[in-house]
């Protein structure tokens, strides 16, 4: 173990007051738009989140009120339609998501002992594009106009021909705007907590949450990708009647479904693995003792991780699925369930090995328990196929979701929420109201959902608006939705509780629950900057408060007036560089902005008018690197004694770096699941092959080689790049061989049939659009590191975007190489 | 301090309760449900084959009468009882599900595919049908009914069908 010095303590005050200069949001209206703090941005997430739960939960509210009664006066099959898909997508995909993705925000500095997180301004960017996303879908409802095939959106039913209105573009378009947020979060956990780390806090030993959260990052990289490019396909189809799902012209609607459960299945596990993760923090402070089994735990979110991507099939047991297949994904749904016992089984040892407190946070978790258990019970139930196919699609699955959804989420969650709220406030909450809370929300969801099991094997069918000829439902049904408004009624108090404590809770002391990890080695609320002084060695757990803010830690202040954070190695933590962090910057809103135009010129039909948002969004993408680097060698920076680091402008391997390899992960995946979705359809879909046409094979196939032969250069230029004193003209190579490629892959595309006819050629031409897309990507970079080149931003150690480009001329050299032999060899094939 | 007891209660708590009680609870049931699965498809030979062709929000079902002419209904469906049937479930426009409820699980029609699924009743009378793959406004009407008739006395409607429709 290396030990660290402390620096010399300094006054606390002094201290503060130059940090928060620095790292303090803009005042008023400015701040909001410009913040890129993990804090602000965190804690506005959560917010928002819990503002789409309200709107979702009203919506809930109207489907309960709905039918309550066996005529369901009130709503139309029309808008009921609307209603329960837009209950189902809000929850999911603007309240449940984007909730942990808020709390990791938040949370991850400050229980990894860092100052923000890796990507401050990706923070800002994913927060507005889910704002303005989460606005546009809610909007749809006030229209009349909200999606209203289901939250997993079938095809034929939502193509274009069965939902001619913009209904299910809202969808498509709105949640693929929104995933972006997704997407910038998983980069981002991952990274932070790869390096951002306290100095010395090896991998093995941070706390369990990290874990936890760094499980749900890498399944969002490999999970959302198939969602969205399955809504990718869709869209194409809906807009230009690109056949992939159209069964005539050698599409299949099964690709979908395949598709959107290779996403929805990983999603369930998204959702539950932070809200364990709470429980894993809470559960043995609460108990006052240590976690039974750190390492069977995170053997167990490991194996979670890993199963969870091979289950999707069981949403589908009965669209038609050999014998044997029914068996084997019956099986792999089973096993799923022992990594989760394990926890369980952790989770009660631990309480049961300490002296379990019945503050507020361990009622809900008791709440998690009781409903939880019960709802894994039911999915086993549900995994066994002969049982699946009586319960499929009835109230029953219904409740098991519920349960699983707000067992395993919703009240860890709220425990999380009640359990950090006075570091978010600084204030003790008022007696008495949560309790009440607690106590209606947990009466009212048993009373609901418990009773729709029942309801469900009685054989009343889920998103049925009405059922006038089943009397004997009625009863069953009335007492749910009376239930479904005391749970309302709670989740309404809840919320009073919270602003009665924000204003008029008492001021809480530091530590109130006594808790050894680092997130409270601070003073309440948490300041703009977490720590005056990071972590390290020494001061590794919460009794290090004082020196901390004292400045003995390590990289005191803010002397430089930048705001830096300290990077680690992955594995062992050991300092690597200081990370000059960007500071408040509209740049963010405006990008969303940009890219918003270009979903929103694509949802109201103005096809030819995307360009500009293309455009707009590549302007925008460009000034995001103009303050990634210096044209001079800044001074190594003094962290302790006896250790002085440089700052990431003189480093290779930066935070962006590891960043680019986490989005290219995702990246490969949607490519990953374009060649699945290639080989599925030549499989399994009729109508195959395509049928013949007057390709020129050879003219074409050269074109190909040549657009091979010019990426091969680029990649060549990249390579030179990296390692050359001057590199301004292998920049210019990699730009140019970057351009030349995109216009002999415009020639190829010239020459391809004409996507509508087949679902085949469709394809092909996706493949190649996927190429262009990462072609025009890589240009940028080449243009970038060449401008970096020219400024005086390269010099021995100094590097600029260089490294960037090459991993993605790599990525693409990759990609185009298959791409290219498909798009040629089905031809020949 | 503790080290000793609590290295054997994570033992007891993670290996015996989360490993070995999970591990051959789910074992016995997929076990079972796997058996129970086999048995629930109906064997024999002398199968009936019929044919369910579901369209927005409509069954439309074509059996054979006792005299093997085929006879085509809406909404509803007649098999001998006591003998099992095939059902060829498909669809052209978006998907629905074929469930009969009391005689077994559900089968989904989907467009460009065609489900095979085998069913029987054992006792004569009618049995409920619906739809259950959400199919759009109409969803909730997609309703038919099975009836299970007694071989020795076929319903009139299959034998006094007015037209004897081609063989396809
Ligand atoms: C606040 C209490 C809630 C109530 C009373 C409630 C009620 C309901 C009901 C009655 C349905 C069935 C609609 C139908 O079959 O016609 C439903 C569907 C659904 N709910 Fe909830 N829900 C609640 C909270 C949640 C939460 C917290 C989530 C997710 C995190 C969620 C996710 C879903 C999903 C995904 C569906 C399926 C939608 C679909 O069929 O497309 N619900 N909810
Ligand atoms: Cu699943």
């Amino acid at each position: 173990m290396t030990d660290i010095p402390p620096n010399k303590a300094q006054r606390a005050l002094h201290l503060h007051r130059e940090l928060d200069k620095v790292w303090a949001d803009l005042p008023g209206l400015r701040g909001f738009f410009t913040s890129v703090n993990h804090g602000t941005i965190g804690l506005r997430f959560m917010a928002t989140a819990f503002v789409f739960f309200a709107i979702g939960g009203v919506l809930a509210m109207m489907i309960r009120a709905q039918l309550a009664t066996r005529q369901g006066a009130f709503l139309s099959s029309e808008l009921y339609n609307q209603i329960f898909t837009m209950h189902g997508s809000i929850m999911m995909f603007l309240f449940a998501i984007p909730l942990l993705e808020g709390l990791a925000l938040w949370l991850l500095p400050k229980i990894l002992g860092a100052r923000d997180m890796a990507f401050p301004r990706l923070s800002a960017l994913g927060y507005f594009c889910y704002l303005f996303g989460g606005t546009t879908i809610v909007l749809s409802l006030i229209f009349g106009v909200a999606p209203d095939g289901g939250w997993f959106m079938y095809v034929p039913l939502s193509d274009k021909t069965y939902t001619p209105g913009v209904n299910a573009d809202v969808w498509l378009l709105g949640v693929t705007f929104v995933e972006i947020s997704a997407m910038a979060a998983a980069v981002e956990i991952t990274v932070t907590i790869l390096r951002c780390r306290a100095a010395y806090m090896p991998l093995t030993k941070m706390p369990l949450m990290a874990w936890y959260l760094l499980g749900t990052a890498a399944m969002m990289l490999i999970g959302f990708p198939p969602l969205i490019l399955g809504s990718i396909l869709l869209e194409l189809q809906r807009a230009f009647d690109w056949p992939f799902f159209d069964i005539t012209r050698g599409g299949d609607p099964l690709l979908w479904q395949h598709l959107f459960w290779l996403f929805g299945h990983p999603e369930v596990y998204i959702i539950f693995l932070p809200a364990a993760g709470a429980l894993s923090t809470i559960i043995p402070v609460l108990s006052r003792t240590k976690i039974l089994g750190y390492g069977a735990i995170v053997a167990a979110i490991l194996g979670l991780v890993f199963l969870s991507f091979g289950l999707w099939v069981h949403h589908m047991f009965t669209v038609g699925i050999p014998h044997m297949a029914l068996a084997f994904f019956s099986a792999a749904s089973a096993l799923v369930a022992v990594p989760t016992a394990v926890q369980v089984f952790a989770w009660i040892g631990t309480m049961y090995e300490g002296r379990v407190q019945f503050r507020l946070p361990m009622l809900y978790i008791i709440g998690f328990f009781a409903t939880f258990v019960l709802g894994g019970l039911t999915g086993v139930m549900l995994a066994m196929v002969p049982f699946n196919w009586q319960a499929h699609d009835t109230a029953f699955v219904t409740a098991h979701l519920h349960y699983v959804l707000v067992g395993g989420f919703v009240f860890p969650m709220l425990a999380a929420v009640t359990w950090w709220m006075p570091m978010i406030s600084g204030r003790w909450r008022v007696a008495g109201l949560g309790e009440s809370a607690f106590w209606l929300i947990f009466i009212g969801f048993h009373g609901t959902f418990f009773i729709m099991h029942l309801t469900g094997l009685l054989g009343m069918p889920r998103r049925i608006d009405a059922y006038p000829d089943n009397p004997e439902w009625e009863i069953l049904n009335l007492v749910s939705s009376i239930f479904g408004m005391i749970q309302a009624a709670g989740f309404a108090l809840f919320a009073f509780d919270m602003v009665m404590q924000w204003l008029f809770g008492r001021r809480s002391w530091r530590n109130p629950w006594r808790a050894p990890t680092l997130d409270w080695a601070m003073p309440l609320p948490a300041p703009s900057y977490n720590f005056a002084s990071l972590p390290g060695p020494v001061h590794d757990n919460a009794t290090a408060i004082l020196p901390l803010a004292k400045g003995e830690g390590l990289l005191p202040g803010a002397p430089r007036g930048h705001r830096e954070t300290l990077v680690v190695e992955p594995a062992s933590g050991k300092p690597d560089h200081i990370a000059v962090l960007a500071s408040n910057t509209a740049l963010p809103v405006l990008t969303s902005l940009a890219i918003g135009s270009f979903f929103g010129l694509m949802l109201a039909g103005l096809y030819w008018l995307t360009p500009i948002g293309i455009v707009a969004t590549l302007v925008m993408a460009w000034r995001w690197g103009t303050i990634m680097g210096v044209d001079y060698d800044p001074p190594w920076i003094e962290v302790a004694p006896l250790l002085t680091l440089p700052t990431h402008f003189s480093v290779t391997n930066t935070l962006a770096y590891t960043g680019c390899v986490a989005l290219l992960v995702a990246d490969g995946t949607v490519f990953a699941s374009l060649l699945f979705g290639l080989g599925f359809l030549n499989v399994v879909a009729p109508n195959w092959p395509a049928p013949e046409t007057g390709w020129a094979t050879g003219m074409m196939g050269l074109m190909a080689l040549a657009a091979f032969l010019v990426i091969l250069a680029a990649t060549f230029a990249g390579r030179k790049a990296a390692t050359s004193r001057d590199p301004r003209v292998w920049t210019r190579v990699g730009f140019v061989c970057a351009v030349l490629g995109l216009i002999l892959m415009a020639g190829l595309a010239t020459g391809l049939d004409d996507p509508r006819r087949h679902a085949g050629d469709a394809l092909r031409a996706v493949m190649l659009g996927y190429v262009a897309v990462h072609a025009i990507v890589v240009a940028m970079l080449a243009l970038r590191s060449d401008r970096d080149a020219r400024t005086g931003r390269v010099g021995p150690h100094r590097r600029g975007a260089i490294p960037a480009w090459q991993l993605f001329q790599r990525f693409l050299l990759f990609t185009a190489t298959i791409s290219l032999t498909v798009v040629v060899t089905q031809e020949v094939l | 301090m503790r080290r000793g007891p609590r290295k054997t209660s994570a033992r007891i708590w993670i290996c015996g309760w989360g490993l070995v009680f999970s591990m051959t609870l789910l074992t016995l049931l997929l076990g079972s449900a796997l058996w129970v699965g086999e048995r629930m498809i109906a064997q024999g030979d002398n199968v009936i084959r019929v044919q369910a062709h579901a369209s927005r929000y409509n069954w439309q079902f074509t059996q054979p009468a006792p005299d093997g002419r085929l006879v085509t209904t809406d909404n509803i469906l007649f098999v001998p009882a006591g003998q099992p049937f095939e059902v060829a479930i498909h669809s052209d426009d978006v998907i629905h599900s074929f469930w009969v409820p009391r005689l077994g699980g559900k089968m989904d029609a989907i467009p460009g595919h065609v489900n095979l699924h085998r069913l029987q009743a054992d006792q004569p009378g009618q049995y409920a049908g619906q739809s259950a793959e959400f199919s759009g406004p109409g969803y909730r009407d997609m309703r038919f009914t099975l009836v299970a008739y007694d071989p020795a006395d076929p319903p009139k409607a299959l034998t006094d069908a007015p037209l004897p429709k081609a063989l396809p």
